[in-house]
């Protein structure tokens, strides 16, 4: 790799540079990164195997009705079986892939709509609802992922609304009045989908804008809640629940929505997904995560204008994404996160095809296993959170310890030319020069900020 | 200035009758030789292991890194001592068992640890010129068919040791942890990223050790991969061949008291291997002690000294015909070590490993200068450096 913008192309757009990469680059690294663009890009294979969410709910919510032991059994057979092989499966799909910036995409837009096994019955599903909710819509259109996203069982599950229920709707009149006094209505999606997920916390919405919306998401449900009584087969897939709606006109930023059941919240989750906040919110993301963290006003306002021009059309989104000039006048302005350290790791080592525990133990090791963010924000997308001393020590030792362990036909030459060549500093090679041999030398290589960096 | 005492056998025709005696003599089965190479990460200060102590030039060379007698330094031969930390192998060299060859030296003339590691294992005679090692080839030699003959101590295979001939290792090594070398090399590197100097200061378990290292360097468990070595070489069926790595030995600084560590370990090692081994089996042991490059002459301004050309070859072993210096001596006046031309061919280590191959491994000479060390014929191999059985 001989410039500066291939490296930009590799690391911040792609997951470091890999053996092939240049080959299929060819020079041209913003045609490499267009040609992966594409409407609906294909599932990876390895992917494939696995089971959809609903039938992995469906087991949960099954052994829930026969008890808690039965679920706590249950719940760790299918940690073992879907999820933990799947997420391995998914970081050696991101280290072994031909088109990383399409990984990266999936990366970013699975943090935005960030869904973390902190709820422990959701947990074994959340890989199938990157799949099934994520996936298909990252060069799609955005209201497409967020109503994807905002049905399915997983985030309806995670973010409390399955038991949501209008106070004047069937259910929430039926209800015991000790109840009443406590509203059954649960706001935490509607408030996490306008504060994180679409207008952003700046946009000026009031807690009536959020009562109004939870209402409207009243009844968004799925199968796996069945009352005592009720005998309608246990499912894990989205369920409107009629019972639960609350009825009557709904009011959203000044709006009023008439009653119309399920289609409420799909007309008010089409409006948010086209609100000028809305593309304001997603470019400043998109700008923090692509030229820097604190994002240049400029290339905020490009994005948003083609996000709010084509109506939220993700590979418009993206394209735009690779024609901003700020992205490409600063080489390293952002730090990798441990999980994009990991993934670049095994790429620049040539080691594309590892097992599953040795991509599994630095995760655990530096605390950032897929899926299990702290909170519905997701992961941080600040260079100085991913640096602090003791993660930098972690960092540094899992880099030496597996740099010790690589064939030693495997030349710091070679790896430093793929790697950070044309970013890196002259005392940055000197030290590597000096380094006393050869798999100390990959290891400065791999520790260098140059290296960490993106 | 020393008698380098190069007791030769005699021609071609009396080694080989030498050797056909050996065989003939013993009725049971002759116990195979065994090689051990310790290879020592980082560049070795062969001045500082093998003080001229008794040089002036020494002394003005290195004002606050020359050993003395005062420090008491091991004499050996009046002019040259060992460091005080190689002191328990004192008993080795009386006994004919250990010799020192000073101003080893290779025809490479560049400073990294990688390119200089790189030549001195795949034998070509340049960076790179084999994508396998030189011992490897060798082993090829012996016809090993399917046994390994060879055993890896570190946490991957070297250079030396990679090709076509299977190979042993040890599976119990840990990968390599952090030692100060390194941090310190990586806070030197972090110098123009404030964000990442930082952190590595608040975080290094000893933040002082980027400035004034007190701590002792990982160990690398020497001494344990020489337990294991010898338990491995005693074996009949087992490996013959072993090679040792020993990290840390790039002492830019504070050297005297981190060699003293590592020589106090590279002493217990060959300890360990002589009683591990036992007597029947060290008789027939060579063990081969080499860095890549040696250092600077002068030392710098941090108490330590720079990548030079001048090394150190260190023999030990039954096999080996010690209680000697060997090689050309340059000497420390006017004439550097580096540009020492009259060193290079006697003293090249190329010189060393062929005699141990020809010698100690029974190669065919034709097979070593053809397939392991081919484009080295002007280097011949040192005579003398082993005894025949």
């Amino acid at each position: 790799m001989k410039d500066i913008a291939s490296f930009i192309a590799l690391n911040r757009f792609g997951l470091g540079a890999a053996p092939g990469d240049a080959g299929r680059m060819a020079g041209n690294p913003r045609g490499w990164l267009r040609s992966q663009i594409k409407r609906r890009p294909p599932l990876p294979r390895a992917l494939a195997r696995f089971r959809d969410s609903d039938s992995i709910m469906t087991e949960i919510h099954r052994a829930r009705r026969t008890g808690p032991k039965a679920l706590e059994t249950t719940l760790d057979a299918a940690y073992r079986r879907y999820s933990t092989p799947e997420i391995a499966t998914r970081t050696q799909v991101m280290i072994g892939s031909n088109t990383p910036f399409v990984e990266r995409m999936v990366m970013f837009w699975s943090n935005h709509f960030s869904v973390s096994s902190s709820n422990r019955i959701v947990g074994p599903a959340i890989p199938a609802y990157e799949r099934e909710a994520i996936r298909p819509h990252v060069f799609g259109r955005f209201s497409d992922m967020l109503k994807a996203v905002c049905s399915h069982s997983c985030m309806i599950s995670y973010l409390g609304n399955t038991g949501s229920i209008g106070p004047q709707s069937r259910a929430g009149r039926q209800g015991d009045r000790a109840a009443q006094d406590q509203s059954p209505l649960n706001e935490t999606l509607a408030r996490t989908i306008l504060e994180r997920h679409t207008l952003g916390s700046e946009a000026g919405f009031t807690a009536q804008d959020v009562t109004g919306l939870a209402q409207a998401l009243s009844g968004w449900s799925h199968g796996g809640l069945r009352p005592d009584g009720d005998t309608r087969s246990v499912h894990g897939r989205f369920e409107f629940k009629h019972d639960f709606h609350q009825p009557g006109p709904k009011q959203v930023l000044g709006r009023t929505y008439a009653e119309n059941g399920l289609q409420e919240g799909v007309a008010l989750l089409d409006m948010l997904a086209h609100h000028p906040a809305t593309a304001r919110t997603i470019a400043t993301k998109l700008v923090r995560h692509f030229v820097h963290d604190d994002p240049p006003s400029g290339a905020v306002d490009r994005i948003a204008a083609v996000f709010q021009r084509t109506e939220g059309d993700l590979a418009a989104v993206a394209a735009a994404l690779i024609d901003l000039e700020e992205v490409w006048e600063n080489a390293i302005p952002k730090v990798k996160t441990h999980y994009e350290l990991v993934i670049a790791t095994f790429r620049a080592t040539g080691r594309t095809r590892p097992r599953a525990q040795e991509v599994m133990e630095p995760l655990h090791l530096f605390g950032q296993v897929p899926f299990t963010a702290p909170s519905p924000a997701g992961w941080s997308d600040r260079s100085a959170d991913w640096i602090g001393p003791e993660a930098l020590m972690q960092r540094i030792e899992w880099l030496r310890g597996l740099a010790s362990g690589l064939p030693a036909t495997l030349y710091p030459e070679t790896v430093l030319r793929n790697t950070i060549g044309p970013v890196a500093q002259q005392a940055t090679r000197d030290w590597i020069d000096q380094a006393p041999s050869g798999d100390r030398a990959i290891a400065m290589i791999l520790a260098s900020p140059e290296f960490q960096r993106r | 200035m020393f008698d380098r005492r190069f007791f030769l056998k005699g021609s071609g025709a009396g080694m080989m009758t030498a050797i056909a005696a050996g065989r003939g003599a013993t009725a049971a089965p002759r116990i195979e030789s065994r090689l051990i190479m310790i290879l020592l990460r980082g560049g070795l200060d062969g001045l500082h292991a093998l003080p001229p102590y008794a040089d002036s030039e020494y002394r003005r060379l290195r004002p606050t890194l020359a050993l003395t007698m005062a420090d008491k330094v091991v004499d050996l031969d009046g002019y040259f001592g060992m460091h005080p930390a190689l002191k328990p192998l004192r008993p080795l060299y009386s006994e004919g068992e250990l010799l020192f060859m000073p101003a080893a030296a290779r025809h490479y003339r560049d400073q990294s640890h990688s390119e200089a590691q790189n030549m001195l294992e795949n034998g070509s005679g340049k960076p790179y010129g084999a994508r396998d090692g030189w011992l490897n080839r060798a082993i090829l030699g012996l016809q090993p068919g399917q046994r390994k003959l060879a055993l890896s101590l570190g946490p991957s295979i070297p250079l030396i040791l990679r090709g076509e001939a299977p190979v042993q290792s040890w599976d119990e090594s840990e990968p390599a942890s952090l030692d100060e070398d390194f941090l310190f090399q990586i806070g030197q590197m972090y110098r123009s990223d404030p964000l990442f100097l930082d952190a590595l200061q608040t975080g290094a378990p000893d933040a002082a050790a980027l400035i004034d290292p007190k701590t002792r360097p990982d160990t690398e468990n020497f001494t344990d991969a020489a337990t294991v070595t010898a338990e491995q070489l005693s074996r009949n069926d087992g490996p013959r061949i072993a090679v040792m790595e020993m990290q840390g030995w790039d002492t830019h600084f504070d050297q005297a008291r981190r060699l003293n560590l590592l020589l106090g370990q590279l002493a217990e090692g060959i300890i360990t291997l002589k009683q591990g081994l036992g007597q029947r089996i060290w008789r027939r042991t060579a063990v081969v002690v080499v860095s890549e490059f040696g250092r600077t002459a002068e030392e710098n301004d941090r108490q330590g000294t720079d990548h030079g050309s001048g090394g150190l070859a260190i023999m030990a072993g039954g096999a080996v015909r010690g209680g000697r210096i060997v090689g050309h001596w340059p000497g420390l006046n006017e004439t550097s070590l580096l540009d020492e031309r009259a060193a290079r061919s006697q003293n090249a280590y190329e010189s060393m490993f062929k005699a141990v191959l020809i010698d100690h491994l029974d190669l065919e000479r034709h097979f070593v200068e053809d397939k392991v060390f081919p484009n080295s014929s002007g280097v011949l191999p040192h005579k003398g450096l082993l005894h025949f059985s």
